[in-house]
């Protein structure tokens, strides 16, 4: 509430914030908001040539190249993106978290090792890594989230183990352990409880990552396969045809910088909020 | 300090060796079968197996992976299952073009993001500043493809002051180089502000001022300089973001470098291609990083004296 309240201070936070509350209404009524059918390919959706309509009064945003609403399908992008942040994400927040902590929290060969294999996975190009798997694994939209998972927890291991690190050296742990606390209550009651606010600050950073990953896996065409609607897909089905219809490809471009702009927005002011030695520095 | 720098290239050496290792487990446990890719969809089940045998792919994991070592301990890594050439050289002839545009890219991120971060830290708290910071969170939640299309659309075709794809010319350079570094240039932006700010507030810059020095001399000749450190570990955590957007840009744009080549190889489960381009990317940014790990010290002394 208290972190509510800060960022409802913070124009660029509050923005932030609006477009995202925006974003997880319109995919959650998709069905009641969109005025066609997200698949349906519409007759008087094409010119008489076949090319797809520019945005007007009956299709809101124009149709694309097979005279599909395009308002529809962004409505539905919507949803497929969303589900696939919150998975992804969530996937790779918490494999961040479990080998931050016990690299951090074990000394010795398990901890070392967890270590180096976290900087082993450092030295990969991560987009390149993911678009491997995603190619070679004919994807459908869960393969496509664990992609995204397995290249994204690297970055939050690392700094949940910096955390973990600096909180092992702390009095209150040490006291804690003079009086005979086990490891498990150590970890789970002392550690974690302090890593919560890293953790939801990228909870929310990482879905901004994770949506431009997946449209980019998708626009190259190795994403959420189509005739599922996603922000990626609908520019990779159309880019081709994009210097005739250049809405096709900047409305739902648009889109994704509008969706990623706003998560990395309200992370960022979570992240002044949430930790007071970061305020106000670059 | 010599005996650090034998640790890191050790480290880095070890590095490597791990993701040559995972990068074979990888290819090797995924389903995708490249006898059948070669040979086609018609082939008989006795022809996927001759090609199986011939590349070595019905040997045991462990046998597979050794040979593969003992071809990369003397530079050879393999030969593309398609193109029937040797790896190497197929990277060799891709890797200048993708060189050129890494540096352009990087040329005008830093250049644009030091030129920004300055005109931030010396405004501070004004518009300008606003501006940049807001700029930066702008570049880094802009997905490269779209920004490479918008770049295309208004200066490609609607203005046609460069070409639409392709390689040669200085002007085929610039749309690709602007797509790679404007999105990355307010991060940078943002370092050099935090790191100007640091130093604008130090007593040396106060005493340069009063002498009289005048706000330019100050600013470029005295804090820049010490401001300019954190760029360069930048640059060498950056090399792996620059890997990863090359394969973007590169497929927009028709670029041919190692992007298009590793992009094209996916297609086609070209594995030897696939794991030689992963590798030469991972050897990039290890050498990057290492490269800042030994520069920063030469810049700057006082890292030398701890």
């Amino acid at each position: 509430m208290q972190a509510l309240k800060a960022m409802v201070r913070q124009p660029a936070a509050l923005f932030g914030l609006i477009v995202v509350a925006l974003v997880v209404f319109l995919a959650i009524a998709a069905p009641l908001i969109a005025p066609y059918s997200p698949d349906e390919q519409m007759f008087d959706g094409l010119t008489l040539e076949g090319a797809p309509l520019p945005p007007s009064a009956q299709f809101l945003l124009g149709t694309d190249t097979l005279g599909r609403d395009l308002f529809s399908r962004l409505l539905y992008g919507a949803r497929t993106s969303l589900v696939i942040g919150l998975v992804a994400n969530g996937i790779a927040v918490t494999i961040g978290l479990l080998i931050g902590i016990l690299s951090g929290y074990m000394r010795g060969i398990v901890g070392g090792a967890l270590m180096r294999f976290t900087d082993l996975m450092m030295a990969f190009p991560a987009l390149l890594l993911a678009i491997v798997l995603a190619a070679l694994l004919r994807p459908s939209l869960w393969i496509v989230a664990m992609v995204i998972a397995l290249v994204n927890w690297v970055q939050v291991a690392r700094i949940v183990y910096t955390e973990t690190r600096g909180l092992v050296e702390r009095d209150f742990i040490l006291a804690e352990r003079s009086l005979g606390a086990g490891h498990g209550r150590i970890l789970f009651h002392h550690i974690l409880p302090h890593l919560i606010p890293t953790a939801i600050v990228w909870g929310t950073l990482g879905i901004a990552t994770t949506v431009l990953l997946e449209a980019t896996l998708s626009f190259l065409g190795i994403g959420v396969q189509p005739p599922t609607p996603s922000w990626g897909n609908i520019i990779f089905e159309s880019q081709s045809y994009f210097q005739a219809a250049p809405w096709l490809v900047f409305i739902p471009g648009a889109v994704i910088l509008l969706t990623a702009l706003s998560f990395n927005l309200v992370g960022d002011a979570l992240r002044d909020i949430l930790d007071p030695t970061q305020r106000g520095r670059g | 300090m010599v005996f650090l720098l034998l640790r890191r290239v050790v480290q880095t050496a070890l590095i490597l060796l791990g993701v040559a290792a995972i990068t074979f487990l990888l290819l090797y446990a995924l389903p995708a079968d490249p006898a059948r890719m070669i040979a086609g969809r018609s082939a008989t089940a006795q022809t996927v197996a001759n090609i199986r045998r011939e590349l070595g792919l019905d040997q045991p994991l462990l046998v597979q992976f050794w040979s593969y070592l003992q071809g990369l301990f003397q530079g050879d890594l393999g030969r593309s299952y398609a193109q029937k050439t040797d790896v190497g050289a197929l990277i060799a002839a891709r890797l200048p073009a993708t060189l050129i545009l890494m540096a352009a890219g990087i040329a005008v991120e830093v250049v644009l993001g030091v030129f920004l971060g300055v005109l931030a830290a010396v405004r501070r708290g004004g518009f300008v500043d606003r501006a940049v910071m807001m700029a930066s969170f702008v570049g880094v939640s802009a997905p490269q493809f779209v920004a490479a299309l918008l770049l295309l659309y208004v200066f490609a075709v609607t203005l046609a002051w460069f070409p639409m794809s392709g390689f040669g010319t200085p002007a085929h350079v610039v749309l690709p180089a602007l797509t790679l570094g404007v999105l990355g240039a307010g991060w940078y932006a943002r370092m050099v502000r935090s790191a100007m700010i640091d130093v604008l507030n130090q007593d040396y810059v106060r005493t340069a001022r009063a002498k009289g020095l005048s706000s330019a001399r100050i600013i470029f000749r005295h804090a820049l300089p010490n401001a300019l450190l954190p760029i360069i570990a930048m640059i060498g955590i950056d090399i792996g973001q620059f890997m990863s957007g090359v394969v973007v840009v590169e497929a927009v744009y028709g670029w041919p470098g190692i992007g298009q080549l590793a992009w094209q190889a996916i297609q086609q489960v070209d594995i030897p291609i696939i794991m030689g381009v992963t590798l030469v990317s991972a050897l990039a940014i290890v050498l990057g990083n290492l490269l800042a790990d030994i520069l920063a010290p030469l810049v700057d002394p006082r890292i030398r004296a701890r």
